[in-house]
């Protein structure tokens, strides 16, 4: 009974099922709202009805996603003060400000001019109304930026100082802070990682529609699209992700090495890469792994004869700087949403190129099967994603600003577990219920296929839109 | 310049524009089963605020980064201390916002009625709660030396607060219905007239006695001022409406309401979290405040944004300024599936 009122265990809980459901609709916002600017450009230079016809329908998409991503974005907003107030106040004066940036500069631009977008139709001049959803998908990613430069602080604190009389940390730079080397290679790697997962949803809508040989020319451009997508995001992630695994070793080690689960510290071929392994769960008796030689060294040191640092000796290394304790995370989750993050990533990549191949000059594949793989594109890089987030924020425990304060320092003191429980359980459910039903909508708004294109009036050729309300 | 007291008032006036804004949005809400006789009548009602709901209740996103970036202790010390209320706020924000969006993607009657539904109890139970929340900041709540709030939810439903929240519920009712005679035309617009008349006269009485308790129990000269200021609003609004001056009467509640805040806020002054057992443990501009150089780096994005922000938006009411009408509504052919956009 104890164990279940724990606010602190209730309060990760929530913490992490609520941004992880945050993060299942912000991919596709980020994504669709590049996708949907890119598909009305066309149309707008081309004038080709199958542009705006796919503009239209992925816009459609697109906002219904959207519509969870705001509402759920204000739940992580007011979480850090309700369920991690000693946390706030230990961090606020650093942390707060990219998020007060966030709101300032990036939602405020969204929110207004998805506004105008939806509604601007035919009120606005076809140039003006273009230039709305640029708007917007430059503020989706900008607000991306200011996110995740306030999580790298939590990887990697810098530009602070305690003010040992307030018992906080302070901001000494903003510029420092902005470009912590760790938010500089999140950034890339996630917005890319967030392109993957939409162009998996436009693969997946195409591979359903092109399967029963209907919406022939708005979905086999659309899949061409996608695939092209797939393939340039999929190398662009895979780089940048690499480029993260390096900062990653230096300023946490212990998470590459839980990531490896190398117990002790290992050089040159014995760095080995595991793409596989059965073991105890508790990693000491490895019973089967195939491994690539010198892979881990490469992956944490760009040289072949790196040193990785151990597990245990990590963990008698943190206890001489910070004192007793255990300092070691969750090895099997990150043991295994590494390789899946990695593993999925990979598979998308080759399985795109794969598509091109079969479907290049307008090759339309007969196999039924084939079309049914497809449409797990979508699904399985979204999985990618949140065991990439799984990885990072798992990764860093027990610390929740790593190295300076503990998770288990950073809650409420004065809430209660039976209230966390309360709000748990009514995330839960709420969350539940709009899962299913803006999977319902989603899947039903991209089965029925995109609408025929407005007709121009035959006078004065102008195009009515008049559907833009609610 | 004390830079804390200028983010006191940056913050005021961040909370000012949410209420004054998204305040409109909450009784437009709520106004959906007296004003909406049929389906068309509550899609124009939905569609008076369809491409402004969004932007307005982005503000009370920046006014809480602004509190968590520029006063963490008071950010951590509320938003901790008045945990439940919080969560009944975030649902309903989530069953409103969701509800605009997914309401029009069904054509059958029992799917749109449920998202009516929802967008009613989804705009007053903040409308209600905000008020209920700021009126026990004013009052002073019971705190430790941590800073930590002690009292039990029943503390915080008290008498006052509880004015407090009707009254909250009450102005922005009133401020939607009468942005609804502005933003609609003929049957509809009479009818929310009429409306605006009858809870008017709740909102004054009730208004009344809030402003007036504030005064007397929590107030300084500053705030009584504002108090009496926002009075003179209310009733000129009235007056307005009664001659049908929509534009007029709507621009008076927006000032009831922002002035209103101002006069809340004012009344903190010195404090921000005044503790209602000891006032040693009060929460205090000085002592609630980030580190000037934080305040500093925050007080030039400000500087260069808000106008930015005040001026895009300003445009998008500008470009959205006409009335709405059942002939705005396009017709759905029935059983079909609704319009795509
Ligand atoms: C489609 C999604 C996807 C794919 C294919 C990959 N990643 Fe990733 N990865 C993410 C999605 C992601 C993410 C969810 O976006 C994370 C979480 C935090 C972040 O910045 O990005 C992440 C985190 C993350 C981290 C943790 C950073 C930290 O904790 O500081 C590392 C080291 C990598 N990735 C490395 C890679 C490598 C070497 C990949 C390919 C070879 C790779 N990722 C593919
Ligand atoms: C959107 C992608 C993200 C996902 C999927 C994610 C996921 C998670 C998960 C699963 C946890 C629980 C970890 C545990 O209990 O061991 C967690 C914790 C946490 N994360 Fe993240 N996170 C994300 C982004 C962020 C960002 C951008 C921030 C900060 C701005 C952040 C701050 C935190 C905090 C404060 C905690 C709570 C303390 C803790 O339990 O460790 N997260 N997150
Ligand atoms: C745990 C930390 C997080 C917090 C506090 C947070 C906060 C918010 C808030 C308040 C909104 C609503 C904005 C609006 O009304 O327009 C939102 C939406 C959004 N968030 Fe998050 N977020 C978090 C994690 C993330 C991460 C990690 C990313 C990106 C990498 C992200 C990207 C976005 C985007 C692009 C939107 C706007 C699109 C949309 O509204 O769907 N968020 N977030």
């Amino acid at each position: 009974m104890n164990e279940l009122l724990d606010p602190l265990l209730l309060s990760r809980w929530q913490f992490g099922l609520t941004t992880i459901y945050h993060f299942l609709f912000v991919p596709l916002t980020i994504g669709l709202a590049l996708t949907v600017a890119i598909f009305q450009t066309a149309w707008y230079r081309t004038v080709k009805p199958h542009y705006l016809q796919l503009t239209r329908f992925f816009g459609k998409i697109f906002l219904i996603n959207f519509a969870m991503g705001v509402v759920t974005g204000i739940v992580q907003e007011f979480q850090f003060g309700m369920n991690w107030s000693d946390y706030s106040r230990f961090v606020g004066d650093v942390f707060g400000a990219p998020l007060a940036f966030e709101g300032l500069l990036a939602f405020f631009l969204e929110a207004t001019f998805i506004g105008l977008w939806i509604f601007g139709w035919d009120k606005l001049p076809k140039g003006l109304h273009l230039a709305t959803i640029w708007v917007t998908a430059v503020g989706s990613i900008l607000s991306a930026y200011f996110i995740l430069a306030a999580n790298a602080f939590m990887q990697n604190p810098i530009a602070y100082e305690i003010n040992p009389e307030k018992g906080r940390a302070e901001l000494t730079d903003i510029w420092e802070l902005l470009t912590n080397p760790v938010a500089l290679a999140a950034f890339p790697h996630t917005i890319f990682a967030c392109f993957m997962v939409t162009a998996g949803l436009i693969i997946s809508v195409a591979a359903y529609h092109l399967a029963r040989n209907q919406h022939l020319d708005t979905m086999r451009p659309a899949l061409k699209f996608g695939l092209w997508m797939m393939v340039g995001a999929g190398i662009l992630t895979t780089l940048a992700g690499d480029q993260l695994s390096l900062v990653m070793v230096e300023t946490q080690p212990m998470k590459m090495a839980a990531a490896e689960a190398t117990y002790n510290t290992v050089t040159g071929a014995d760095a080995s890469f595991s793409i596989f392994t059965l073991g105890t769960p508790d990693g000491v008796h490895e019973l089967f792994s195939i491994r690539i030689p010198y892979l881990l060294s490469f992956l944490s040191t760009h040289t072949f004869d790196g040193t990785v640092e151990g597990i245990n000796d990590l963990q008698a290394q943190y206890t001489q700087l910070y004192g007793p304790g255990d300092y070691t995370p969750i090895i099997w989750v990150t043991y295994w949403s590494f390789r899946w993050m990695i593993g999925l990533g990979l598979l998308h990549v080759f399985v795109a190129v794969v598509g091109l191949w079969i479907t290049r000059k307008g090759r339309h594949p007969k196999n039924k099967w084939i079309w049914k793989a497809a449409i797990w594109s979508f699904p399985l890089s979204l999985l990618a994603m949140t065991v990439g987030w799984t990885f990072t924020e798992m990764g860093r425990q027990p610390w929740l600003v790593f190295s300076l304060l503990k998770t288990e320092d950073g809650v409420s003191p004065n809430v209660s577990g039976l209230e966390v429980l309360i709000s748990l359980v009514a995330f839960t459910l709420i969350y539940g219920t709009l899962a299913v039903v803006e999977f319902r909508l989603v899947k039903r708004a991209a089965q029925k296929g995109p609408d025929d294109a407005p007709r121009p009036d035959p006078v004065t050729g102008d195009i009515r839109h008049d559907v833009t309300v609610y | 310049m004390d830079l804390g007291l200028l983010w006191f008032w940056i913050v005021a006036g961040l909370f000012v524009g949410y209420f004054v804004l998204d305040g409109f949005d909450f009784g437009v809400g709520m106004s959906l089963p007296f004003l909406g006789k049929d389906d068309v009548d509550r899609r124009v009602l939905i569609n008076t605020i369809g491409p402004v709901w969004d932007l307005n209740e982005t503000w009370v996103i920046v006014a809480g980064a602004s509190l968590f970036a520029a006063f963490p202790e008071w950010y951590a010390t509320m938003f901790s201390g008045f945990y439940l209320a919080l969560l009944l706020i975030l649902l309903a924000l989530i069953a409103r916002g969701v509800s605009f969006e997914y309401r029009h993607q069904r054509p059958e009657h029992a799917w749109k009625r449920r998202f009516d539904t929802m967008i009613v109890v989804g705009s007053a139970v903040p409308a209600f709660l905000w008020g209920v929340a700021f009126a026990n900041v004013v009052r002073g709540v019971p705190l430790d030396a941590g800073h930590n709030l002690t009292g039990s939810l029943l503390d915080l439903l008290n008498p006052y607060a509880l004015l407090g929240g009707l009254t909250t519920l009450v102005l922005f009712f009133t401020h939607g219905v009468v942005f609804v005679t502005l933003k609609t035309d003929g049957e509809m617009r009479a009818r929310a007239h009429r409306l605006a008349i009858g809870a008017g006269v709740v909102t004054i009485v009730v208004a009344a006695a809030f402003l007036l308790w504030t005064t007397l129990a929590y107030g300084s000269i500053a705030s009584a001022l504002l108090s009496a200021a926002a009075a003179v609003a209310l009733v000129g609004s009235f007056l307005a409406n009664l001659r049908a001056r929509s534009g007029v009467a709507f621009a008076l509640m927006a000032v009831t309401i922002g002035v209103a805040v101002l006069s809340l806020f004012s009344s903190l002054v010195p404090d921000v979290m005044p503790a209602s057992n000891d006032a040693a443990n009060s929460l205090t501009i000085a002592n609630a405040s980030s580190s000037q150089y934080t305040l500093t780096v925050m007080s030039w994005t400000a500087l260069v944004f808000l106008p930015l922000i005040v001026g895009y938006q300003a445009w998008t009411y500008w470009i959205f300024r006409k009335r709405i009408t059942r002939a705005s509504i396009p017709v759905e052919p029935v059983g079909a599936a609704p319009a795509g956009r």
